[in-house]
């Protein structure tokens, strides 16, 4: 079992701030956080706005073979961020 | 009594204070919270030290005749000045100044040359780099000199954050002193930030120490000096390093922390095979320990006024016994350490002229230690009012800061001894009523809070130009009643705006000028300090 | 020591409601037991801005036993939903760490649903404090 951990950089903008103005600062979040291997999704999260600036996400695994971890990040405005990690069982 | 009268003429001669039967092969010497102190000083223990929840009325929560009452102290004593508040002025005219590094370091030598210097282990459980003039001046190079000279072998800390990260790191990395702390993660990965224990070999036998930071530094402190790192408590981990110790052989356990006496007598009760707590941060002074189960707490109190020596004797991998004595640093009847008094003078030297600039006299004893509002604050908060033209000020409950007598004279030192710092900016802001009552709420609840993990052992926030009523006895948010407006005697209007003066605001970019300029610049103007003891604030519920 | 400049307003009121709403839409008023979760945060948040969580909860994680969703929910935020943890059998252990957003003192409400579709919860509370000062 490994525990595997995760840092994106990414304001996390709550919605519920406002700016110098008094104008209120529109939500723009990451909002789900999806990790699979080889393909299948091993782990999910929904983010709320509550969720900190650079979401952390850490969770465990049971590596049974070799083989690729891809995360993914979704923003509310529809971007996706990605990078994956090889696994080695020696 | 009559036996206080006797006894006030009594003074100590280093034999007195240094005699001591020698117990086992172990001896632990603790020192504390020196804040920086130097020099010798007058400090003046609180008179009201309230106690709440399962606290309340046991010591560390005993004060004057009480106190001496407990641990069977003589009034008038010398232990009676060094550990009571009562008669604060004569005594110390009697008895003189507490403390001195170079005193310190001859009571430190003549324990490892009684002993034998293998079986003597020196532990400085923080709050030692900050509180003067010179370690500010010099980042706390001067004390990181002076604790190394002394041989210290380890340290944990508190104010040492106030220099920030990459300062504390790097003295932490190239000092001789091991900088323990098992309780700080970096805040990115949860990686240990610093060494959490470490292993000595003293009189034969195995002593783990394990270091304890100020769990609430980045409360307490600002969170930007440090903000890569995590502190709190972290209980279980700290039980794994117990468990880690035995496993690697100690035979002794011993806690240098810097939790505070109350929330080390609870953590004494929930994490176990804890031999020693060496306890810091409450500034407490105990003339005997105090046992929970098997673990043994040790109050050195602050400012170098104390050198605490512990014996113990170590049979089959455990403590089968201790003496304990604390040691009252008296300056008059302690020979200073010759090489440790040249090295102090070396060290403030180029700072002697503004040291000794003498702003002002004082015709009231000053003094800042106590749950509420000491003189010293209290001519803080009117410099403020005064310099800052402001209606209300707040100055927060530090337990650091030197005493001065009546007829003294209030020199830049003295000030600075009570002010200095890294976040020292006098701010000037409106606040609602409300705003104040809340924050006066919020801090009451970090000192009177039933459970001691919710306590961040200070004093209450220091309040100038107004007045209130406190019940410590009530639950978070209805303690504080009765605010008023000392000048116009009205009570404080929740929705009113007040022109607020204050400092060592934890936020960062706060503006202002130091509060040592503001108090320097008043003392100047009115050169002559006259105080009556503080009456504004109403104490009930204790 | 406190920080004068940045004061939230600190008695808004916590909204446990706000959080049984949510629990509502969720499982429709399904019982829940104590017990098999553990929510691991500290007494008192050092920052506000960023509280360290970890939920645990007690599972055997295999093909048959597993825990479906873990659902945090903290009743004194503007919004109660902090996050929801979906887990697979392949994760091996049922834990999962992030760092949260509290806006006051308030209870952190965790509710862990399990494969054949049983509920746990705990809860606790974190103080987020202005400080006081120091020894
Ligand atoms: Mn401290
Ligand atoms: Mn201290």
């Amino acid at each position: 079992m490994i525990e595997i951990k995760t840092l994106i950089s990414h304001e996390m903008e709550s919605g519920q701030r406002r700016d110098s103005a008094g104008k209120p600062i529109p939500r723009k979040i990451i909002n789900s956080f999806t990790a699979s291997f080889n393909g299948k999704t091993v782990f999910q999260a929904d983010w709320h706005p509550a969720i900190s600036a650079n979401p952390y996400q850490s969770f465990f695994y049971k590596v049974k073979e070799s083989g690729e971890f891809k995360f993914v990040w979704k923003d509310d405005d529809g971007s996706e961020y990605s990078s994956t990690n090889k696994i080695a069982v020696a | 009594g009559p036996l206080g009268r006797v006894a006030a003429q009594q003074r100590l001669t280093e034999a007195d204070i240094t005699r001591f039967d020698p117990l086992g092969t172990v001896t632990l010497v603790h020192v504390t919270d020196i804040h920086a102190q130097l020099v010798p000083l007058y400090f003046r223990e609180p008179s009201v030290n309230l106690g709440v929840g399962d606290a309340k009325g046991v010591p560390p929560h005993l004060t004057d005749q009480e106190f001496r009452a407990h641990f069977k102290v003589a009034a008038g004593s010398a232990d009676a000045h060094a550990l009571t508040s009562d008669d604060f002025a004569s005594l110390a005219r009697n008895y003189g100044r507490m403390g001195g590094m170079d005193r310190v370091a001859r009571l430190i030598k003549t324990i490892r040359a009684e002993r034998g210097a293998d079986k003597v282990l020196l532990l400085d459980g923080g709050d030692t780099w900050q509180g003067s003039w010179t370690a500010l001046k010099t980042r706390g190079q001067d004390m990181v000199g002076v604790m190394e000279a002394l041989g210290v072998d380890a340290m944990t800390s508190h104010w040492e954050f106030t220099y920030g990260e990459t300062r504390v790191k790097e003295i932490a990395e190239t000092s001789k002193i091991a900088f323990l702390a098992q309780n700080i993660r970096d805040g990115e990965w949860q990686e240990p930030v610093f060494e959490p224990r470490k292993m000595f070999e003293k009189g034969g036998a195995k002593i783990a120490v394990i270091g304890q930071a100020f769990p609430r530094t980045p409360i307490a402190n600002p969170r930007w000096m440090i903000p890569k790192w995590e502190f709190g408590l972290r209980e279980d981990d700290l039980q794994k390093q117990v468990e880690e110790a035995r496993a690697d052989s100690a035979d002794l356990i011993v806690l240098l922390s810097h939790n505070g006496f109350d929330v080390d007598r609870k953590l004494a009760s929930r994490v176990k095979g804890i031999d020693i707590i060496l306890t810091a941060h409450t500034h407490d002074a105990m003339p005997g320990v105090v046992k929970v189960g098997e673990t043994i707490l040790v109050a050195t109190g602050s400012h170098g006024k104390f050198v605490s020596r512990l014996d113990i004797e170590v049979k089959d991998r455990r403590m089968t016994g201790f003496r304990y004595k604390l040691m009252p640093v008296f300056s008059d009847a302690i020979t200073p350490d010759a090489e440790m008094a040249a090295a102090i003078e070396a060290i403030r030297k180029p700072y002697a002229a503004e040291l000794a600039r003498e702003v002002g006299r004082t015709d009231s004893l000053l003094f800042r230690r106590g749950n509420f509002n000491g003189t010293f604050d209290d001519l803080i908060a009117q410099s403020m009012l005064a310099e800052r033209d402001a209606e209300i000020a707040l100055s927060p409950g530090f337990r650091w800061g030197g005493t001065l007598l009546p007829g003294d004279p209030i020199t830049f030192e003295a000030i600075s001894n009570a002010t200095a710092m890294t976040y020292p900016a006098c701010y000037r802001m409106e606040m609602t009523g409300q705003q104040l009552k809340d924050i006066l709420e919020d801090v009451a609840d970090n000192i009177f809070h039933p459970d001691p993990y919710f306590q961040g052992g200070g004093d209450m926030v220091r309040v100038g130009g107004a007045g209130y009523a406190i019940d410590v006895g009530k639950p978070a948010g209805q303690r504080i009643s009765d605010m008023t407006l000392l000048k116009t005697g009205k009570p404080l209007e929740p929705a009113k705006a007040y022109v607020v003066a204050g400092w060592a605001s934890v936020n960062e970019a706060t503006q202002g000028p130091p509060v040592w300029e503001i108090v320097e610049k008043y003392v100047s103007r009115v050169r002559n300090v006259c105080l009556e003891p503080n009456r504004a604030v109403k104490v009930t519920g204790a | 020591a406190f920080a004068a400049a940045a004061l939230a307003p600190r008695l808004a009121i916590a909204d446990p409601k706000a959080v049984e709403d949510e629990l509502k839409k969720l499982y429709a008023g399904k019982p829940m037991a104590e017990g098999r979760v553990k929510l691991d945060v500290p007494q008192i948040a050092e920052n506000g801005l960023v509280v360290p969580v970890t939920v645990e909860v007690e599972s055997p994680m295999t093909e048959t036993d597993y825990v479906k969703a873990v659902h945090v929910f903290a009743d004194g935020n503007p919004q109660p939903g902090v996050f929801t943890f979906r887990f697979s059998p392949e994760c091996g252990r049922a834990a999962a760490s992030t760092r949260m957003r509290l806006a006051q003192t308030q209870n952190i409400v965790c509710v862990a649903e399990m494969s054949d579709g049983s509920l746990f919860t705990t809860k606790a509370e974190v103080k987020v404090t202005i400080g006081g000062c120091g020894g």
